[in-house]
């Protein structure tokens, strides 16, 4: 060790490991990663054995077996014969169904009550402070509650629709009812030839944006502005509705009707989804609000004036000029309030909303009582959608954020 | 992110697995008080009074055991427990004895690893419904809403009964036996369906009683009864032979009553056994001479603990029914203490 050596360096001495800032760093990574390892070797041993002592295997082999309960709202064929995997797929779908619809509102809200928030007329702008306040700091949990309380306490039994003179009626040409069990609306019936309905609809989407591009590239070449709204609107309804005369109108609708204790026919949209939905959107709304807001207060004023002084008026401004370069700044921040909505669906279970938590974490757990296998099941599930989505909405983020040549 | 999950996966289930080496007698005793799992508040069976204290069926079965063992009734901690949450409080050993009307199956005692040490009340699934809605058996029930409290047998003989009879509902799953009071009430489902026992308690606390019926069909079996953790067995029997000895006070007749006057000792030797006067029943437990005595002196024996918390007297008024002692043409019977 005390070999000496030229003057190019001192010889190496352990005390170096700590004190030489060339090492320091290598040192203390060294133990912090021994420490988690060995955290991590403990947690591992610990559940084994404990799970050793309860006389517990670790196994997935309970997805396979027979369910033996009833879930209400299945967007895949299910009954109570249906394996644990199904009831969790179920559950899932119905995750899913709600995350997606509430990001879709959410984005409505957060934009409107953004934008409104930094109006010049001082009633709306307070009124937006009031809503973005209230939702935001009040949990999440008892807005879903609270919401929920109202739909079943306040809106009529289905009972109430029944007699010569009802105490309740259904709205829109008696279509639609609202109960305290969940509002049904008419749902269509696909006759002979809906497919070509369909097709044509779909044709016309593709016209529709065909369209959009056209009159764009026809704008930059002459100046000239379409009324481009009131053609696609036109495009968007009259060729799916021709063939649908010409056909002989194969897709109907099929009215909810009042059958012994409930509505039958139609479509059931539960409280607990809407409840959810509703108390989802609004409470994320608010975040999305302010991340609005924020975007645009991020512009510089002189990108307004500068769109005023070539005559744009305030709803161009705001549509073509500010929101566009606001983007940049919304986009991210956006991502993660479409995380947190996706995972607190998962109070699902307050309003009985048979979510992937309430399916395969609640009765699935349950019954079958493996929690760990359960557990860590869904929390792979939600990581893999968590990620999923975050990777979707990176790619759009990327495709309007600065491109820098 | 991924090593993050897994490690808080890891977490959580090393700390729900817990403790579950044998010595509850030892932990309990250390700790100075029973730790019981009851429901979240069910009248009659386990629920707080209007100052706080529990009281119930169930909670009597806790205070005996707490009794026997720490040798103070009131020497009991009460978590509530809703279905969902009772099986893994007490695997992970955050409770030392569950009694909250559990029914005693196949696969929770073999697959779910508990013990159930005994039943204490012989039930089974019912339906409540609305008396205007005209419906007078269970067979009527097609296409009905039906409010069920989500992670109990209930919910998979609902879908056997239904399914057996051809007929369709609605689920409207539940956490809690209030929150399923609240929607029935509210009309947001038809039918309220549990354990009729819990039926007939849910039903006293209603205003208006009398306009809510319990239809004739009794679809299952509900053996409820308290259990343990496997793997401790000494735990085990002092939770069975308290319940056993609730039960043998009534069949012998020993009451809180006269529970002084024979502890002195009778010219019955099972009752001399039972109080601890004759052999060392106690010490074979673990336990001292009196532990029986000090189990039923807490809130008497059996029928008296029926007749205090669910009997004809309450609001509740079960009938005995299946819950008589085998000499009145019941179900309770006790093994012998000897």
């Amino acid at each position: 060790m005390s070999v000496i050596s030229d003057e190019t360096g001192k010889p190496f001495n352990l005390s170096m490991l700590v004190y030489d800032t060339r090492y320091r760093s290598i040192t203390i990574q060294t133990f912090a990663f021994i420490l988690f390892m060995a955290v991590l070797a403990w947690l591992v041993m610990n559940t084994y054995f404990n799970l050793q002592a309860l006389g517990k295997d670790f196994n997935f082999g309970f997805l396979g077996a027979r369910a033996g309960y009833d879930i209400n709202q299945r967007l895949i064929e299910y009954t109570n014969d249906s394996s644990h995997l199904r009831a969790t797929f179920v559950g899932l779908l119905n995750t899913l169904l709600v995350a997606f619809l509430g990001c879709i509102l959410a984005t409505i809200i957060g934009v409107i009550a953004g934008v409104l928030r930094l109006s010049n007329n001082w009633l709306v702008a307070k009124l937006m402070t009031v809503y973005v306040e209230g939702f935001r700091n009040v949990p999440l949990l008892l807005w879903i509650a609270a919401i929920f309380a109202v739909f079943t306490e306040a809106m009529p039994q289905p009972r109430a629709f029944r007699g010569d003179n009802p105490a309740a009626n259904m709205l829109l040409g008696d279509s639609v009812a609202i109960t305290n069990r969940g509002t049904y609306i008419p749902a269509p019936t696909w006759g002979d030839g809906s497919m070509f309905v369909v097709i044509v609809f779909l044709l016309s989407m593709v016209g529709i944006w065909v369209f959009g591009r056209w009159a764009k590239k026809r704008q930059d070449a002459t100046g000239e502005i379409l009324p481009t709204f009131w053609i696609k609107l036109g495009i968007f309804f009259l060729p799916a509705l021709l063939v649908f005369f010409i056909l002989g109108r194969p897709i109907g609708l099929d009215y909810p009707e009042l059958k012994g204790f409930n509505f039958s026919g139609g479509i059931h949209m539960r409280n607990s989804l809407l409840a959810l939905w509703l108390a989802l959107s609004l409470y994320t709304g608010a975040f999305i609000a302010e991340n609005v807001r924020g975007g645009i207060l991020a512009i510089s004023k002189g990108q307004t004036e500068a769109a005023n002084a070539l005559g744009l008026r305030s709803g161009r401004t705001m549509s073509l000029v500010i929101l566009p370069q606001a983007l940049r700044v919304i986009i991210p921040p956006l991502i993660s309030q479409y995380l947190n909505l996706t995972k607190n669906s998962s109070l699902a279970i307050a309003v009985g909303y048979m979510d992937l938590r309430a399916t395969l974490g609640g009765i699935t757990l349950n019954q079958t009582g493996r929690e760990l296998e359960a557990m860590l099941l869904m929390m792979v599930i939600y990581l893999v959608l968590s990620l999923l989505i975050s990777g979707a909405m990176n790619i759009y983020n990327s495709s309007v954020k600065l491109k820098e040549r | 992110m991924k090593k993050s999950v897994f490690i808080g996966a890891l977490t959580a289930a090393g700390l729900a697995a817990g403790f579950a080496s044998a010595g509850t007698l030892e932990d309990v005793q250390a700790a100075g008080s029973l730790k019981c799992g009851v429901t979240t508040g069910l009248v009659g069976f386990a629920a707080p009074d209007a100052n706080g204290e529990w009281e119930g069926f169930d909670v009597s079965v806790c205070r005996a055991v707490a009794a026997a063992v720490l040798g103070d009734g009131t020497a009991v901690e009460f978590v509530p427990t809703t279905g969902q949450t009772r099986f893994t409080a007490l695997a992970s050993g955050e409770i030392d004895l569950l009694a909250r009307n559990t029914t005693w199956t196949f696969s929770r005692d073999v697959d779910l690893k508990f013990t159930f040490v005994g039943v204490n009340y012989y039930d089974g699934q019912g339906f409540m419904v609305r008396k205007d809605l005209g419906v007078s058996s269970a067979t009527e029930l097609d296409g009905a809403t039906v409010c069920i409290q989500t992670g109990t047998t209930t919910e998979l003989n609902l879908a056997d009964y239904f399914k057996s009879n051809n007929m369709s509902y609605e689920p409207v799953p539940i956490e809690t036996n209030a929150e399923a009071q609240q929607q029935y009430l509210a009309g947001a489902c038809d039918v309220y369906t549990t354990d009729a026992s819990g039926l007939a308690a849910t039903r006293a606390t209603f205003e208006d009683a009398d306009a809510h019926v319990l239809l004739p069909e009794i679809i299952s079996k509900e053996p409820l009864g308290p259990l343990v953790r496997h793997g401790d067995d000494q735990w085990a029997d002092i939770a069975r032979w308290t319940l056993n000895a609730l039960i043998t006070a009534e069949e012998i007749g020993v009451t809180s009553a006269n529970l002084e006057e024979m502890a002195k000792g009778t010219n019955n030797p099972e009752i001399n056994r039972l109080l601890g006067t004759e052999g060392d029943l106690g010490g074979m437990l673990g336990l001292d001479a009196e532990w029986a005595k000090r189990a039923i002196a807490v809130g008497g024996n059996y029928g008296e603990i029926y007749a205090a918390n669910i009997g004809e007297g309450t609001p509740i008024a079960l009938a005995r029914g299946l819950n008589a002692q085998w000499t009145q043409g019941g179900l309770i019977y006790s093994p012998p203490f000897r």
